[in-house]
């Protein structure tokens, strides 16, 4: 495995591997060894030519851990805000001997035109692209959903997991629904028509309008961002009537499964996809999503980079 | 292909190693037994089981994983990890024995001293292996010892131990081709 580009790249076995490689990983940082020698002297670039906070840091912050050297590049104060094509961001970076790019960008494809361009010899991982995917915030997920809810097996057999809200811009909620389901775990996405893509029959998820019928049966809601900067049109008559049928307030929160998580990929709007005590609960596993989120991209990078390009894992 | 090392030589040379520890740090009270997974960790079980049942007390026992520490990833496909479990009490000021099933080239066992280092400041470090054949790339030294030995560097030593492959022994092969 050379790129991290979309979920429908990895194998079953090569996402537990990704798991379990995270698992061991939190182990140890949580434990005595907090940085670790493994990516000495190699350089990640983090290209980000969208808004991240979490994704950004993240990837950084696990880079840092295993003692790689990051470079930040954002698209404001850059030159790709003077029009540079991605082609030619490459090969600067290819110049610089960029080991690896993470690329957060607003197109569907970047990553991907990018890793198939072969402008630069690294690897490259998606980090968000447009509405199409982001794998290492489903991989981080679903080891969230994993460590609270797995029933003694080492994927997700028997789990079922509910996505809410905006699912037409969401790219955490395709790769979810490939990932969540390869791992064996049943997936719902509970959305007003207007926030469903088109051709979702054919994906392998039930669909619901009718949030209140599914809450009580599932293990995990991932809650989704209304992403109002992607909204060109009218897809719901107001907030308050989408938070009253679709958000997670307290009173949805009340008919949830005993141990039944609730989780948002962030950043969250309070109020509308979901209320200040459902996100502040003791079911929430917001926080922790951001904590796991290192130990995965951790993983990915440790898989990726560590050892040669030649073989496989 | 041959058997350098049948299953009772290994059990003996076990318990020798378990008196040799006990011997030289007068007693198990100072000791922290660390083993490098997979069979080092294995190893170090059954060492801590039979200064156990010498000493009648129990001894610190745990595993180092050292994979992230080894100077030789970008060689090969990236390895699975295995856990670290260090006793809760640590290992500063302990007399840590490392115990590994092969001394080779001795790059494990450096890789294990940096890891180490992350952990804690022990009081000494001793390294503990089942069979000592030779060809050291490094100024590294066991201090006990199961077996040395005599090989060529083309040939296989193959450790197997009953926890994970059915049975105790350690074959020696010459190299296919």
């Amino acid at each position: 495995m050379r790129h991290l580009l979309s979920i429908n790249d990895l194998t079953k076995s090569d996402a537990l591997s990704i798991l379990n490689t995270a698992e061991t990983l939190a182990r140890a940082s949580d434990g005595p060894m907090k940085k670790l020698p493994t990516l000495r002297g190699r350089t990640i670039v983090n290209l980000f030519a969208e808004d991240s906070t979490r994704t950004r840091i993240s990837f950084e912050a696990a880079a840092k851990r295993l003692s790689a050297d990051v470079i930040n590049f954002s698209a404001k104060g850059s030159s790709l805000s003077k029009g540079e094509s991605l082609k030619d961001t490459a090969q600067t970076l290819q110049a610089m001997g960029a080991d690896a790019v993470i690329i957060r960008h607003n197109a569907s494809g970047a990553a991907h035109t990018l890793a198939k361009g072969e402008w630069m010899s690294g690897s490259v991982i998606n980090a968000g692209d447009g509405t199409h995917e982001h794998p290492s915030q489903a991989l981080l997920d679903a080891f969230t959903i994993r460590k609270h809810c797995a029933r003694g097996n080492e994927d997700l057999t028997g789990l079922r997991v509910a996505i809410v809200g905006d699912i037409l811009h969401s790219r955490v909620a395709r790769s979810n629904v490939v990932l969540l389901t390869m791992l064996g775990a049943k997936v719902v996405l509970v959305a007003p028509p207007t926030l469903l893509p088109i051709g979702v029959q054919s994906w392998p998820a039930e669909v619901s309008y009718d949030f209140d019928s599914i809450i009580g049966e599932v293990d995990a809601v991932i809650m989704l961002r209304m992403q109002i900067e992607r909204m060109t049109e009218m897809f719901i008559p107001n907030a308050r009537e989408y938070s009253r049928f679709f958000g997670l307030d307290k009173d949805r929160l009340a008919t949830m499964r005993a141990n039944a998580i609730v989780m948002h990929p962030g950043p969250m709007n309070r109020g509308l996809e979901i209320s200040a005590e459902s996100a502040d609960s003791a079911r929430s596993v917001i926080v922790e999503q951001v904590k796991n989120g290192v130990s995965v991209r951790m993983a990915i990078l440790y898989l990726l980079l560590a050892g040669t390009q030649e073989l496989e894992i | 292909m041959s058997v350098a090392l049948p299953a009772p030589d290994i059990t003996r040379a076990i318990t020798r190693i378990a008196h040799e520890i006990l011997e030289r740090n007068l007693g198990s009270e100072s000791v922290t037994l660390l083993g490098i997974p997979t069979r080092g960790a294995h190893l170090a079980h059954r060492i801590a089981t039979a200064i156990e049942s010498i000493t009648g007390k129990p001894v610190e026992c745990g595993t180092l994983d050292i994979t992230l520490h080894r100077d030789d990833l970008r060689l090969r496909a990236p390895r699975a990890l295995a856990p670290t479990r260090i006793p809760p009490s640590g290992i500063e000021n302990r007399n840590v024995v490392l115990i590994d099933d092969v001394l080779f080239s001795g790059r494990t066992i450096r890789a294990a001293l940096d890891a180490l280092g992350e952990v804690g400041r022990p009081r000494s470090v001793q390294l503990a292996v089942l069979v000592d054949r030779g060809h050291r790339q490094l100024p590294i030294k066991a201090d006990y010892v199961g077996k040395n030995l005599p090989t060529s560097p083309q040939q296989i030593i193959k450790v197997h131990l009953s926890e994970t492959d059915g049975v105790d022994e350690v074959l020696l092969e010459e190299a296919a081709g």
